[in-house]
């Protein structure tokens, strides 16, 4: 007889394939915002909000996090999966970690269009 | 028993650590962006900090957390490919990863101050 472990199967392929495109994403981002910290005239609060209030940049920064979170949620979960074993502390972290990437989405666009 | 971590395997354990601390540091992040966004005052409250060089130091720990995790993610992703699967190349790409990422947070690092 087959044993199987009960689990959400069949996401391996699609979190395998998610965590690559949102690297590649971040990794684009990445050098993007360097060349914009270079370009600053100087760095001080009027350049640097000012760099922060372009359209452009609050949607390439929000698609930016977007990818950062489901690439930090797969990871994380990997961590979780490979080192805890006791299935009550594992979910238990996994739902912090859903929460705490969700309350961190809401507050980077308090930021990024506050004010 | 002794067993000795080869360096690939000693680039992909790091690779999970620094993935970790930068979860870990996230609220951090955002809280600096937050605060340094937030009024001059507040900015140049930020900006003070940045000089004294206990933050330095844990800023330029978190920058070399990100580039080992930048790099090292990109050797993997050529590894997918298909590239640099050979064991040779393999320890030479973990050295470059180690390089690399050593020599931009220093770069980087340097420009920044």
């Amino acid at each position: 007889m087959v044993r199987r472990e009960v689990s959400g199967a069949h996401y391996g392929l699609r979190d395998w394939l998610a965590q690559r495109v949102t690297a590649v994403v971040m990794v684009v981002y990445s050098v993007l915002f360097v060349v914009m910290l270079l370009k600053l005239p100087r760095f001080d609060f009027p350049s640097w909000k000012a760099m922060w209030s372009a359209p452009t940049m609050r949607y390439a920064t929000l698609l930016f996090l977007l990818c950062l979170f489901v690439h930090a949620w797969i990871g994380m979960r990997n961590i979780v999966m490979d080192y805890v074993k006791p299935t009550w502390l594992r979910l238990t972290l996994y739902s912090l970690m859903i929460l705490a990437l969700f309350a961190y989405g809401a507050w980077a666009v308090q930021i990024l269009w506050g004010r | 028993m002794q067993i000795r971590l080869p360096l690939p395997a000693f680039v992909s354990i790091l690779h999970r650590i620094s993935g970790a601390i930068l979860f870990l540091l996230l609220p951090f992040l955002l809280w600096l962006l937050g605060g340094s966004l937030e009024s001059a005052a507040s900015f140049n409250v930020f900006k003070g900090w940045m000089n004294h060089w206990v933050i330095k130091i844990v800023l330029l720990g978190l920058l070399w957390a990100y580039l080992h995790h930048f790099c090292a993610g990109i050797r993997h992703l050529a590894l997918d490919l298909h590239m640099g699967l050979e064991l040779q190349t393999a320890r030479a790409t973990s050295y470059a990863v180690f390089g690399a990422s050593l020599l931009l947070t220093a770069v980087i690092g340097g420009l920044l101050w």
